[in-house]
């Protein structure tokens, strides 16, 4: 017991660790390389205010590393944390180890929203547009998903999961219907961003999706022990003193939330909510006061890397994000399968 | 201690789609005083599950009323229920790969607020389970790599460590060979504290039981001790079939033999 706790709170630290390595090296990379020690020195400054006394980099290094990519790498990692545990969270509350953010119609309600605003109304609010018509395309159809799987005041798990799916294919049908017809210009500005990127990253647009994941991950939390007596089933959970129905709409509700404000941001970045979980449970087991922390790391962790090689691999163009995630996920997976 | 009593319940699957008269429940009367084991017989769809649902507070009875010594189950929240009433299902959490550990220390839930971890008098009490269960050392065994008998003996911790006046099993020997089917029911009678099962088995039943109840088309047709219970008559007119009884030769019950035709 207290060997299985010490050893839990060493892996915390050490992938802590790790993460905050990755922070500041992951910096250095991307198409106009920085070395870690000007990375280094810019961070210094800016976080602490030490000033070398002879200049050690370039307006234009320091221009890069504090504008461009410290925000960029902050979003991945809340990215990539956030529907890590999101997709925990989902995976416990279906019973279904194939659930994961995108499933429940979430991300293409927010497709839709970006597509209907993108095509036909234009960008209102400049670079806030897109974001913000997704969320409100994300929120459209959460509240279709839980008003088609409702009934008899019963939410089953099988139910979501269909009702999800369904809404799922009619919004991008309609949305691919609405690129399929529309202008050609515009459509790429959306495809671009289905893709999955990070390159909306800005210092103003952090606090919000930073103050979601770190809301997100308290009330899970806080819900950990009913989470983990969902998973053993609906009668069980019953039977120990839960009310099902509610923690599962509010399980739902918070995951719906989190994924459309980070999806609004990012796009639809794949597999991270599907395969981080999966590892993670592999590492410190399925007790949730002890998953999720895990996942939001381990999640931050991979997104920070993948988006270095986002960046480099086809440099100076972006890779768009999901084609990384869902190439070196699934490669990764195969490789797993393959070794058990 | 108190005494688990359901009077005047009556109860039909709603919502089900098909409305036929199986499953369902009419003017039952049954009582589990406070360390007796009370047994559940009847044919396949006479609502023995549909009963003990009730009894756990999943059903809600459309008429009639289950208590726990003076307080009505459906006054009472169903965390207040969990304090006090645990039950051992044939619902086994296989998936995610969780511990043994892990699954009967989801028995603490109903005692515990948001935010609170586990406390080592918990771990105190998942450890005594497993050894009161016989699986002690089996901790960081995955749930779902035990054998059909080490998950049952599992469940059951688990329903130990809420700490219940009552424990209400449902048809917990299916699926056991004969060895761990006497174990479990010899574990269960040792707690000595109230218990309410649905036994499929009539020769078990009989060999355990202090009282049993009879169910059939739902609604109680018989109860008493397994002597005045099982007889020939009955078993006739309630499972239809012909069988011998006379006394288990070792020990002061009744034993059954069926009557076969080949």
């Amino acid at each position: 017991m207290r060997s299985a706790n010490s050893r839990h709170r060493l892996l915390l630290l050490g992938l802590f660790g790790l993460l905050l390595v990755s922070c500041v090296v992951s910096l250095g990379f991307g198409s106009a390389p920085v070395p870690v020690e000007v990375v280094w020195r810019v961070l210094l400054f800016k976080l602490l205010g030490i000033a070398p006394e002879v200049p050690a980099w370039t307006t234009g290094q320091e221009h890069i590393v504090w504008l461009i990519r410290v925000p960029r790498m902050l979003l991945a990692a809340l990215v990539g944390g956030g529907l890590a545990m999101i997709g925990a969270v989902l995976q416990a509350v279906t019973r279904n180890p194939l659930a994961d953010p995108h499933l429940l119609g979430v991300t293409s309600g927010a497709t839709l929203g970006a597509v209907l605003v993108v095509l036909h109304i234009g960008e209102l609010l400049g670079v806030l547009t897109l974001p913000l018509a997704a969320f409100i395309g994300a929120l459209c159809s959460m509240l279709l998903v839980l008003a088609i799987a409702s009934r008899h005041g019963r939410l089953d798990s099988d139910r979501l999961l269909l009702c999800g799916v369904a809404v799922a294919f009619v919004m991008m049908a309609a949305a691919n219907l609405l690129l399929f017809l529309g202008d050609h210009r515009a459509s790429s500005a959306v495809m671009f961003w289905m893709l999955g990127g990070l390159g909306l990253a800005r210092w103003e647009l952090l606090p919000i999706p930073a103050v979601s994941v770190l809301l997100g991950l308290a009330l899970l939390l806080g819900m950990a022990r009913s989470l983990n007596a969902l998973m053993a089933g609906e009668q069980t959970a019953v039977t120990l003193g839960l009310n099902a129905r509610k923690v599962r709409l509010l399980a739902f509700l918070i995951c719906s939330l989190l994924t459309g404000v980070l999806v609004a941001i990012s796009g639809s970045i794949g597999f991270v909510g599907l395969m981080v979980p999966h590892i993670a449970r592999r590492l410190v087991g399925a007790e949730h006061s002890r998953l999720l922390p895990v996942c939001l790391l381990l999640g931050s962790l991979f997104l920070i890397w993948v988006d270095v090689a986002a960046r480099t691999l086809i440099s100076p163009e972006d890779l768009p994000i999901g084609i990384a995630t869902a190439a070196i996920g699934g490669l990764f997976f195969i490789g797993l399968m393959r070794r058990r | 201690m108190s005494t688990l009593s359901i009077s005047d319940l009556h109860w039909s699957p709603l919502g089900h789609g098909h409305c036929h008269h199986q499953f369902q429940l009419r003017n039952v009367e049954l009582q589990v005083g406070a360390s007796e084991f009370v047994g559940l017989i009847g044919p396949n769809g006479s609502g023995k599950t549909s009963l003990l649902r009730c009894a756990y507070r999943f059903n809600k009875p459309e008429r009639g009323q289950v208590r726990l010594g003076e307080h009505d189950l459906w006054q009472q929240s169903s965390r207040w229920c969990a304090q006090r009433i645990a039950v051992v299902l044939q619902e086994f959490p296989d998936a995610f790969g969780l511990n043994v550990e892990e699954v009967v220390a989801m028995g603490r839930t109903p005692h515990k607020g948001l935010f609170d971890g586990d406390s080592h008098e918990d771990r105190q009490l998942v450890q005594e389970a497993l050894q009161a269960v016989g699986l002690q050392g089996f901790d960081d065994h995955t749930f779902a790599s035990l054998s059909g008998g080490e998950k049952q003996r599992v469940i059951l911790a688990r329903a130990l460590v809420q700490q219940p006046q009552v424990l209400i099993l449902d048809e917990p020997t299916n699926h056991l060979d004969p060895r761990y089917q006497l174990e479990l029911l010899q574990q269960v009678r040792r707690l000595g504290i109230g218990t309410l099962a649905s036994i499929h088995d009539l020769n078990l039943a009989a060999a355990f039981c202090d009282r049993l109840y009879v169910l059939d088309h739902g609604r109680i047709v018989a109860s008493g001790t397994p002597d005045q219970v099982l007889t020939a008559e009955l078993l006739q007119e309630v499972f239809g079939v012909r069988a011998l009884i006379d006394r288990h030769p070792l020990a002061d019950h009744p034993r059954l033999t069926w009557i076969t035709q080949r």
